[in-house]
């Protein structure tokens, strides 16, 4: 097995990414999904990572797991290079690292019991025969908040929440070190979604589970992660401790994100950062900064420059130019 | 989370045993809401209880020679044999009553049809979900093939190959699943290329389960739909081509008449007026037929939800 140790991995790092791109190759040219995408996720910490649709951040999720062949980039995986492994060797690894999908309707095989879709994860892993299998599938559906019975049943007896649960149930199966959680709620009705994230956040704990959880939902993303990595076009915006990147976004579209989250607060008010139109094609991105186009800070060498990641405060990182000269602005908190 | 977690169970206790059972009972229910349906089914297990029982329930055995009298050849329907009883349809130039002939002769045809679709709808049908799963340059190769399968007439290739193969039921069965193994191929790509970017294969590749195991657990059980409606249309075109085959003298041998050769039997004596000798199997033939195609039209109308409601 090929061994690569990371520099950057420190003891308690369970998953470094080091420079992760894809590129898909389209008739139209090339599309950088994932562009030099750098974060460190530490044992039984949760990391966020955030951004629109279409910023990259499924497709990094998946390229942490091989499930889509990531183009270049390293994951260090307790030591190991998770993208240099033969396919024989990580099927080693697959046992310790699992997904849950955002879609509870396409993630279950419609075909089989709810009992074999989880007894499946335990059988292939040879984890438990016989009595203890069955005893093994009855603990997981009560830990998540299902019955026993409910595993001879089929996945379309089941609601999206009940569905999202047997998910999880699923990757708890193979009693899993990192989870990668690709927007676990955002297919889920609001009355539900608190429901199963507090589902999450229980596991997480009682398990010690390290988390990747991808949300295009800043309260979430607040709510249940220690650190946060912006996207935006693939790349990385700003990351660092979540709390340090809530109460101070140095990015102008970190700010933008976090101005459209509502205060619950009526005697609070801020100034809105108001992004216009949508996210560049991938196709053709801008030159420089990728955020420029939308950034209503831009200045012309934003266009020249791709912004180098600079350090404003221990483990937070900013790519922007003017986010020194921005940050005197303050342009978050303006209390009335 | 105990509140939560008693909340759910309830609702999902009272609600899944009625919906499974719904799922198959709306498919039946709808099956039965077209009456010409209904007609196709019950032809087509009036005409299979007849075959099966054949031997129980046919006068005569028109495979057992003692038992034919050459004294009788081609008598019209409802003429009295020497011996005494009544042929129905009337008899053939070799005195075989064509009413037994015809029962057995529809244990070959509906036998041939059966098992060749089985077997290509296996063949094909594995072949399809592994170029699809697969993807890539195995797709496209396998899915050209396909293609050019699909681009000769069936006919002309089943007569090429009986030519080489020669007569016989197993050289005929061969021959249909080799025309039409494409056809299933097809069908499954299809729906499997749709199924493999569903995210329960993401999760099974996930679990690193085998893939022979994502395959054909998880890839090929939902495409079967489209499958099982294709199946059952292309039965009718297995008995036909069989049919045709053997009317043109290169399907099945003289000793396992099926229903295309009895046809071809009575072709010199239409001309004649002996009517029956070809009439009555082409009728059974056309029953069977017709029977299968109302049964799979309904079928797929039944099992896809875009043509249906």
């Amino acid at each position: 097995m090929s061994q690569t140790q990371s520099p950057a991995a420190g003891d308690d790092v369970l998953l470094s990414v080091r420079n992760l791109s894809k590129h898909f190759p389209t008739a139209n040219g090339v599309v950088k999904a994932v562009e030099d995408v750098s974060f460190d996720v530490r044992r039984g910490h949760i990391v966020g990572i955030v951004g629109e649709s279409g910023s990259g951040k499924t497709t990094a999720g998946r390229c942490i797991l091989r499930l889509v062949e990531p183009s270049e980039g390293e994951a260090i995986f307790d030591g190991v290079d998770l993208f240099k492994l033969s396919q024989k060797a990580l099927r080693a690894y697959r046992r310790r690292m699992q997904i849950i999908f955002q879609d509870p309707y396409s993630s279950l095989n419609p075909r089989m019991r709810v009992g074999d879709i989880i007894g499946e994860a335990i059988d292939t892993h040879r984890l438990a025969k016989g009595a203890a299998r069955q005893a093994r599938i009855a603990e997981l559906l009560t830990r998540v908040g299902l019955s026993p019975e409910h595993a001879r049943r089929y996945p379309h007896e089941f609601s999206g929440g009940q569905r999202q649960r047997i998910g999880i149930a699923r990757a708890l199966a193979v009693e899993p070190e990192l989870i990668v959680a690709d927007e676990p709620v955002s297919a889920l009705d609001v009355s539900v979604q608190a429901q199963v994230l507090n589902l999450v956040q229980e596991l997480q704990k009682e398990l010690g589970l390290t988390m990747l959880f991808i949300s295009h939902d800043l309260t979430v993303v607040e709510y249940l992660c220690d650190d946060i990595v912006v996207l935006y076009l693939g790349r990385v915006m700003e990351q660092g401790p979540a709390r340090e990147v809530y109460a101070n976004p140095r990015h102008p579209y970190t700010r933008a994100l976090l101005s459209t989250a509502p205060i619950p607060d009526p005697t609070v008010r801020r100034e809105r950062v108001i992004l216009q139109g949508d996210i560049p094609s991938p196709l053709d991105p801008p030159s420089g900064c990728v955020f420029r186009t939308r950034c209503p800070f831009a200045i012309d060498a934003c266009a020249t420059t791709v912004p180098p990641r600079e350090t404003v405060s221990p483990g937070h990182t900013v790519a922007c130019i003017r986010q020194a000269e921005l940050a005197s602005l303050d342009i978050r908190k303006v209390s009335a | 989370m105990s509140e939560q977690a008693a909340t759910p169970a309830p609702t999902a206790a009272a609600r899944p045993a009625e919906k499974a059972e719904s799922l198959l009972l709306r498919h039946v229910a709808a099956f039965f809401e077209s009456p010409l349906a209904v007609v196709g089914l019950a032809g087509l297990v009036l005409l299979v209880a007849a075959a099966l029982a054949a031997p129980l329930i046919a006068p005569q055995d028109p495979y057992d020679l003692a038992q034919l009298d050459i004294m009788d050849g081609t008598l019209p329907p409802g003429a009295e044999s020497l011996a005494g009883y009544t042929y129905w349809l009337g008899t053939d130039e070799q005195g075989r009553d064509m009413l037994s002939a015809i029962l057995y002769g529809l244990r070959i045809s509906l036998g041939v049809g059966a098992v060749s679709v089985v077997i290509a709808c296996a063949v094909g049908a594995s072949i399809g979900v592994l170029a699809a799963y697969a993807g890539g340059r195995i797709d496209s190769l396998v899915m050209r093939v396909v293609d050019l399968q699909l681009s000769f007439p069936a006919i002309l290739v089943a007569l090429v190959l009986l030519a080489v193969f020669g007569r016989g039921v197993d050289k005929v069965i061969i021959a249909l699943v080799i025309v039409q193994w494409a056809y299933y191929a097809r069908t499954v790509r299809g729906s499997a290329l749709v199924e493999r970017r569903r995210d329960y294969i993401e999760a099974a590749r996930c679990l690193a389960l085998p893939k022979s195991r994502i395959v054909f657990r998880h890839l090929l059980p939902n495409c079967l739909p489209p499958l099982i409606v294709v199946a059952t249309v292309q039965v009718a075109h297995a008995i036909a081509l069989e049919s045709t085959l053997s009317f043109l003298g290169v399907g099945v041998p003289v000793t396992e008449p099926s229903l295309g050769m009895l046809i071809a039997n009575g072709y010199d004596y239409l001309l004649s007026g002996k009517y029956w000798i070809s009439t009555f199997p082409g009728i059974a033939l056309v029953a069977a037929i017709v029977a299968i195609n109302l049964v799979g039209d309904r079928l797929r109308d039944v099992l896809n939800p875009r043509l249906s409601r």
